[in-house]
């Protein structure tokens, strides 16, 4: 049984770690729309934050976004890393999650088979 | 979609693209009058009575993305299939109240499904946001509030991967306590 308790010691643990600052870290975005969640996007979400959680990734934000129009490419996943472009997955699947976090977000591959689009900002 | 749980994340996305800074989550079920109900409130932009009247009309949509919304129609539909009700009340400049009622026992009632993952998709994926929960089952209640949460963080991210793991754990305990009769220990 998990408490709040639990969380303070927490905190008070990692804080007298000497943690490491990374400028700005990945993002990685779920498309949350009614289009995105009927195709499975809350799955999607949760295989992301399970390897965040197995991998110990320390930098990784994770957001979740709307409709953006692509609806027949859902679920849709960005992946942001600082200072490269935004590159867009689609039709991604739990069992995808683990490659791209792997490849991508670590170490800085795309994973081309997976990609609808790139959007250099 | 298979649950009320999938639903609910949906009401919440709704909320967060009117603008909402806070939204206000009530899942109250009560088997000794067989009911179940789902009540999302925000403080978003609201909507003008015309609006509020087609909302639930598959056609419209303020996307602008493409021409169909279907997420109140979706929920809609399903209350109407547990002799339920889907209400809605919405104040331009105030917010929406979106309310979902279903007879609990009702046969074609869907699942509430997987809460914790569908709350720990909206309090991670939305920092930001102060996310309000309260959950009831009968005489038992388990409720949590981001900020409750984000104030004991202090500058250490909800995405850090020891606090993702306390968090499922957290969800997951407090919600099987509300129907497995375990005492109660953050009451």
């Amino acid at each position: 049984m998990k408490t709040v308790e639990d969380l303070k010691r927490m905190r008070e643990q990692l804080q007298s770690q000497n943690r490491l600052r990374h400028s700005g870290g990945t993002e990685i975005i779920v498309g949350m729309g009614t289009c995105g969640i009927a195709a499975g996007a809350r799955a999607v979400m949760s295989a992301v934050l399970e390897e965040i959680a197995k991998r110990k990734l320390e930098d990784v934000k994770v957001c979740q976004t709307g409709c953006i129009g692509m609806c027949e490419r859902e679920v849709l996943l960005d992946v942001v890393r600082p200072n490269e472009p935004r590159v867009t997955y689609g039709r991604v699947t739990p069992a995808d999650v683990s490659k791209i976090i792997a490849e991508h977000v670590v170490n800085g591959r795309i994973v081309e088979e997976l990609v609808v689009g790139k959007i250099v900002e | 979609m298979r649950e009320l749980s999938l639903h609910i994340l949906d009401l919440i996305q709704n909320s967060i693209e009117a603008g909402a800074t806070t939204v206000i989550l009530e899942i109250i079920e009560d088997t000794r009058v067989d009911k179940l109900i789902i009540r999302v409130s925000d403080n978003g932009r609201g909507m003008d009575p015309a609006m509020r009247s087609q909302v639930t009309d598959p056609f419209v949509t303020t996307r602008t993305t493409r021409r169909v919304g279907l997420g109140l129609p979706l929920i809609e539909m399903s209350t109407k299939r547990c002799d339920g009700y889907l209400t809605i009340h919405s104040v331009v400049g105030e917010g929406t109240v979106v309310e979902a009622g279903y007879r609990h026992s009702h046969w074609d009632r869907p699942p509430l499904g997987d809460m914790v993952e569908t709350l720990k998709s909206i309090i991670i994926a939305n920092s930001k946001l102060d996310f309000r929960f309260s959950h009831v089952f009968n005489d038992a209640e388990f409720s949590l509030q981001t900020s409750e949460i984000t104030s004991i963080l202090g500058d250490i991210s909800l995405t850090h991967p020891d606090v993702l793991e306390w968090l499922d754990g957290y969800l997951r305990s407090n919600i099987a306590n509300l129907y497995g009769g375990v005492p109660y220990e953050n009451s």
